[in-house]
């Protein structure tokens, strides 16, 4: 079947100004990926067309790009696949949140330069044994599965918090952080979660969950970036407004039954922080305007002890 | 002008592994690599590295045995005893730098049993192997702090008063042509797949380091030894590991016979590799085929093991050719897989051409001989990478750098220049296809001479076509399409090493199976095959002894 494919183009050394989309004409079959079609065209069609893809099994992790506005590894999307769901049309861009070199070839530098921020390597802090370290075989196996990770940048191009904030770590960093701080081998949990406690760390995600959409190798950075939290509020670095604002939340629900909305920030930032509870006089204001406000005597739902129960059992199971 | 102690061309495991051995000595390192590192193609090895380890009651002899009866007795018995010795070590430090290993009950490493060898000395890590010990290296690089030059593409080997001495290069990036002083140059870019189609090997396996080397006058050793894996899918050439018939997975015909029984009673499925695809396409010939494939059958291992040791295979077999394993079995063929032949080293990456040393794939040392054991490659690649980083930064410790400057890139300067003003209609990836076509139909399972003289008197008519080929894109930045013609060039060689090697061999051994001369012929054919390029185009081949210290060759059988 002939499928037309519209493929973001941006050259630098050419006089057009800023990018613009291409279709080719190009006739696949229904085991051809995205791949296998961008390949054609530069192969058959247009030489000109540079991408980055070497393996063609989602395993070097070359070729991640958007494909109908969504990060995917190129060599694994099935084109009848994307045409199913979509309006019976493919278009191919860069990924996003990363800098356009050419065509779908973007700049990875500061991917990498997190990576490297988080210090990926184990870091050990005794004597190294004679033979292997002794290890749980399901604990090394636990950890696999991020280090199924390939590093494709698929998350990273559609976090929506690095849309907004360029000094988040991002998910693939912090996937990776997690790596080494649930390794037995590493003696350098505490360090380490001291540096993710900051201003770009493990609190600046918003748990909108695309990172866990779209990583093609179901590594769900987002979940490695909850184990981090609660392992840095058991390790004592309680004082962020991230680590304050979990607490409130779980003790207001405990006495209450349910969340305490007006409580809860007053909680998060203290009820003197005059900076903070000068930045939420609009919200309230506004939640007035549009009948949001919470009760402002707040009362404990009947069969609250049900509640305190399970935060019981849950801390006894601890 | 950039400078170094110790240059690694190739950042995958050999050539990672050899920039962090010679940094620890103490010299200054340079590591440069067409992709970034964590992209190179040892992150495909999804089952396992090979290690004797004799406090399990496993001897490292055991080990070589099985390593060179492999190798039909053409691997150099000298330097596969160092591999098989160092195995341990190897593996033992790569788990102590952090590589995640499956564990056995008792909390160490745990092995799975892999072809043509009769212990369970296999370590790996699901079956992403290579993978997890390629991130594993590459952090290490990342502490060690060595310069690594990612997406940078190495034009031609310099050579000064008959030493090598450094590289052309250019900076993907912006197109910009460099000279880096080197005082020594290890070359570890890996394979050459593609110049077979299909291959399971990366599309960044075009063989630049056997040309580069080839180009420069270091002989290639073995070049016709030219691995087919026995399972790959049909749609795209991917491979699905021996891991698979290493965890109990069986190999069925279209009557769904277990039809190793008559090639390899006593080791079945897990025979040597190119016992297992000659079986295969024997029965693909012979009509017992379903479209060209016969069939990996895992379903009797059940859900659980396959998620748990071969998930990224099952995925593959869903993704590319539409079967889960667990529910079907998956048609399967032979496909071009590995080079046991390559820049012919010694066991410390010396080449012939001082300064130049080579390891991993793109070497031949030679240790895999006419067939590679699977899990041997992730062994050849740490022990000889490691091993030529330590030698080469010996070496340079007390030399002085030879006088080259930014003048010696005007050749290639020229030449790219000459390839970008050409006009015409000549594509670099219909002659790359034909290329691959024409090897994989003349020079795969089965082989004779007249089909070998036909793939080379039409590599001979593509060399011509290529040298009419036009580059497209004319602008600096980011020039793919200059990157595959330049790579196509090494093909080229490649596939001219390849075939002038298996013309030669008048023999059947390993891989190199000739249907004209059946037999393996110890009087006259028990040495390595050397090719080496003489002025422009000529080439020279000579013999060489193999190495025998205390297995003599035997009948073959598994």
């Amino acid at each position: 079947m002939d499928v037309t494919i519209s493929v973001s183009r941006y050259n630098p050394d050419s006089n057009l100004p800023g990018s613009y989309f291409q279709d080719y004409q190009i006739e696949v079959d229904d085991s051809s990926t995205v791949l296998d079609a961008l390949i054609k065209v530069r192969e058959e069609i247009d030489g000109s067309l540079a991408l980055r893809c070497s393996c063609r099994s989602a395993i070097c992790g070359s070729c991640a790009m958007r494909i109908n506005g969504q990060a995917r590894l190129a060599c694994n999307t099935k084109i009848t696949d994307i045409l199913k769901r979509g309006s019976g049309s493919v278009s191919v861009e860069p990924a996003g949140n990363m800098t356009v070199v050419k065509d779908l070839v973007v700049d990875f530098s500061p991917f990498w330069t997190k990576v490297r921020q988080i210090e990926p390597w184990l870091q050990p802090n005794r004597p190294p044994p004679e033979q292997e370290y002794i290890a749980d075989d399901d604990d090394m196996l636990h950890l696999a599965g991020v280090m199924d990770c390939i590093m494709c940048g698929a998350c990273v191009s559609d976090c929506t918090v690095l849309n907004v904030d360029k000094n988040f770590l991002g998910p693939a960093a912090l996937a990776k952080a997690y790596r080494f701080v649930a390794d037995p081998r590493d003696d350098a949990d505490v360090i380490r979660l001291g540096d993710l406690n900051k201003y770009g760390g493990i609190w600046d995600c918003t748990r909108c969950m695309q990172c866990v959409e779209v990583c093609p190798k179901d590594v769900d950075p987002m979940s490695r970036i909850m184990a981090l939290r609660d392992k840095a509020m058991e390790e004592g670095y309680t004082k962020t407004y991230g680590a304050r604002h979990a607490k409130a939340f779980s003790d207001l629900v405990e006495h209450s039954g349910w969340l305490n909305e007006l409580q809860l920030p007053i909680r998060t930032f203290g009820l003197f922080n005059v900076k903070q509870m000068f930045k939420l006089f609009p919200v309230g204001i506004r939640s007035i305007i549009n009948g949001k406000l919470p009760p402002i005597v707040h009362r404990s739902i009947t069969g609250v002890e049900n509640v305190r129960r399970i935060f019981e059992r849950v801390r006894d199971k601890r | 002008m950039f400078e170094h102690d110790v240059l690694v061309i190739g950042a995958g495991l050999a050539g990672m592994r050899s920039g962090l051995a010679a940094v620890n000595r103490g010299v200054n390192v340079g590591v440069i690599s067409k992709v970034h590192p964590v992209r190179s193609h040892s992150n495909a090895a999804q089952g396992g590295i090979n290690a004797a380890l004799t406090d399990r009651g496993d001897p490292w002899q055991d080990h070589a045995y099985d390593t060179i009866k492999g190798s039909d007795y053409l691997a150099d018995q000298d330097a596969v005893a160092v591999m098989c010795q160092e195995a341990g070590q190897e593996v033992i430090g790569m788990e102590n730098m952090g590589t995640i290993f499956n564990r056995d009950d008792s909390g160490r490493l745990g092995t799975r049993k892999f072809g043509g060898q009769r212990e369970a000395r296999t370590f790996f890590v699901a079956d992403f192997t290579g993978q997890a010990l390629l991130h594993v290296l590459y952090e290490q690089v990342l502490k060690a702090g060595v310069r690594v030059y990612e997406e940078w593409f190495v034009l031609s080997l310099i050579v000064r008063d008959g030493q090598c001495c450094g590289a052309v290069v250019m900076e993907i990036r912006t197109g910009d042509i460099h000279v880096i002083r080197a005082k020594s140059v290890v070359m570890a870019t890996g394979g050459l797949g593609r110049v077979f189609e299909p291959s399971t090997n990366a599309l960044i396996c075009t063989g630049d380091g056997m040309a580069l080397a080839y180009q420069v006058g270091a002989p290639l050793m073995d070049m016709e030894m030219v691995q087919y894996h026995p399972t790959t899918l049909k749609s795209n050439g991917a491979l699905m590991s021996e891991a698979a018939r290493g965890e109990g997975g069986f190999l069925i015909n279209s009557t769904g016979e277990r039809f190793m029984e008559r090639y390899a009673p006593n080791m079945m499925e897990l025979a040597s590799r190119d016992v297992v695809s000659r079986a295969e396409q024997t029965e693909i010939n012979e009509g017992r085929d379903v479209n060209g494939c016969v069939f990996l059958d895992c379903r009797h291992l059940g859900p659980k093991r396959i998620e748990d040791r071969l998930s990224q295979i099952r995925q593959l077999g869903i993704d590319f050719a539409n079967v889960d394993m667990v529910e079907a079995p998956v048609p399967i063929r032979p496909g071009m897989h590995y080079q046991m032949g390559g820049i012919k080293a010694d066991v410390d990456g010396l080449t012939s051409l001082p300064g130049l040393y080579a390891a991993g794939e793109v070497a031949c040392v030679s240790v895999h001989g006419g067939n590679r054991l699977g899990a041997n490659s992730l062994l050849d690649t740490l022990v000889f990478g490691r091993r030529s980083g330590e030698h080469a930064a010996e070496r340079s410790r007390d030399m002085v750098h030879q006088s080259i400057d930014d003048n010696d890139s005007e050749t290639d300067r020229k030449s790219i220049q000459g390839m970008l003003d050409r006009e015409g209609r000549e594509l670099f990836g219909k002659i790359r296809f034909e290329l691959g076509q024409t090897m994989n139909t003349n020079l795969a399972v089965f082989r004779n001479h007249s089909g070998m003289e036909k793939a080379s008197s039409e590599v001979d008519r593509l060399r011509d076509r290529f040298s009419k080929v036009v580059v497209a894109d004319k602008g600096k930045t980011f020039n793919t399409n200059l990157l595959f013609t330049l790579e196509l060039g090494f093909m080229l060689d490649c596939a001219e090493a390849i075939i002038s090697s298996a013309l030669e061999r008048k023999e059947s051994r390993g891989a190199h199976t000739r249907t004209d001369m059946p037999e393996r012929d110890d009087k006259n054919w028990l040495k390595h095959i050397l090719v080496n390029r003489i002025g422009d185009g000529d080439r020279e081949i000579q013999h060489l002894p193999v190495v025998i210290t205390e297995w003599a060759p035997q009948v073959r059988s598994y």
